[in-house]
């Protein structure tokens, strides 16, 4: 697997957003990541403190957001949800899916900050 | 403190993906097919594209191919003796080939062209979770599967075979001796990814090596 080159690749990006607000501190990082991705949560969380440490992003948390996959079938012309990912037909009608609608992203959703100014 | 939110939306993979569509963009601008072989260590993604190679110089295409291993150009060497032009690369340690690895070694590859090839194949690091994530610009992504390691693969790593745009059943020479029940594993790869064009074939023997070279000729057709 690939996780930590996966969580290198996020602390990265999360740490060039920050150059835009100096002295602001990361609490939380929230990921999109699709069922097809072949990415464990388990495995980036136990990366996160190892990568994160000593950067703006130390201590701060990281929520994994699974994606189901969606699928698309042609014959119903409508979007489902599947259950796994061991059979990709149509939960209604049975056909086979050759279109994947949701299920592969692998993204940074959002990030919570802490600018780092005293309030009263 | 002062907290708030803020929106990233951004791919984690985002830079191979950048470099990925820069190949791709390069590819087509040379007109040269690009396919990218995914697959287990031990399928015989190797014997397989040796065997693509040489019968595709016989039919006058010009062809060339990048390998990857973590070490030893074994398979490069192998693959040269086709005669066409074969770069290795080593990933010392890293599970698959990403779009960096492809742009470096086709920079300063001696010799060779894009726009003077009609083929270009890339030979990943033997690995079915890994390579799926990594685009590496290519048209075709090309699964392999041989009879030796079980009908239910596709099962097993659905996010690669669903990203797949073919598949190759390898070794079918020996299917009979390994038990392979072929109806179940042809039944499995459409249960991932149904459609898909699949292929059964034997380097050793040259059986459905005829199919899979008029499939790479349809491709290269068709994309220009």
């Amino acid at each position: 697997m690939h996780e930590l080159s996966l969580v290198t690749s996020i602390v990265e990006t999360v740490n060039e957003t920050l150059a835009a607000n100096p002295g602001a501190r990361v609490l939380e990082v929230r990921l999109r990541v699709g069922a097809l991705a072949s990415v464990i949560p388990e495995s980036l969380e136990f990366c996160w403190g190892i990568v994160s440490e000593a950067t703006p992003l130390e201590g701060s948390r990281l929520v994994v957001i699974v994606l189901p996959v969606v699928v698309h079938c042609e014959p119903c012309g409508i979007d489902s949800e599947l259950d796994g990912v061991q059979s990709f037909r149509c939960p209604r009608c049975g056909e086979p899916c050759a279109e994947i609608r949701q299920g592969r992203e692998l993204e940074i959703d959002s990030i919570e900050i802490d600018d780092g100014e005293v309030s009263e | 403190m002062t907290t708030r939110i803020v929106e990233l939306r951004r791919g984690i993979l985002k830079k191979n993906d950048e470099l990925a569509a820069g190949l791709r963009a390069s590819y087509a601008a040379a007109g040269v097919l690009v396919l990218n072989l995914v697959s287990s260590p031990g399928t015989g993604k190797t014997a397989f594209l040796e065997r693509t190679l040489r019968e595709l110089k016989a039919r006058g295409a010009r062809v060339a191919a990048l390998v990857g291993d973590l070490e030893t150009d074994n398979d490069a060497r192998r693959l040269a003796a086709s005669g066409a032009p074969v770069r290795q690369i080593n990933t010392h340690g890293i599970c698959h080939l990403d779009a960096e690895m492809i742009g470096k070694h086709l920079d300063g590859w001696e010799g060779v062209a894009l726009g003077a090839l009609d083929y270009l194949f890339i030979e990943n690091v033997g690995n079915l979770v890994c390579p799926s994530s990594y685009d590496l610009g290519e048209r075709i992504r090309v699964v392999l599967l041989s009879v030796t390691e079980g009908e239910d693969k596709p099962l097993k790593y659905p996010t690669l075979f669903n990203s797949a745009d073919a598949a190759v059943i390898t070794k079918i020479d020996i299917a009979v001796p390994c038990g392979f029940d072929r109806e179940l594993a042809l039944r499995n790869i459409n249960e991932i990814r149904p459609g898909i064009r699949i292929f059964e074939t034997s380097a050793k023997t040259g059986a459905g090596m005829e199919e899979w070279l008029a499939y790479l000729a349809e491709a290269r057709a068709g994309q220009s």
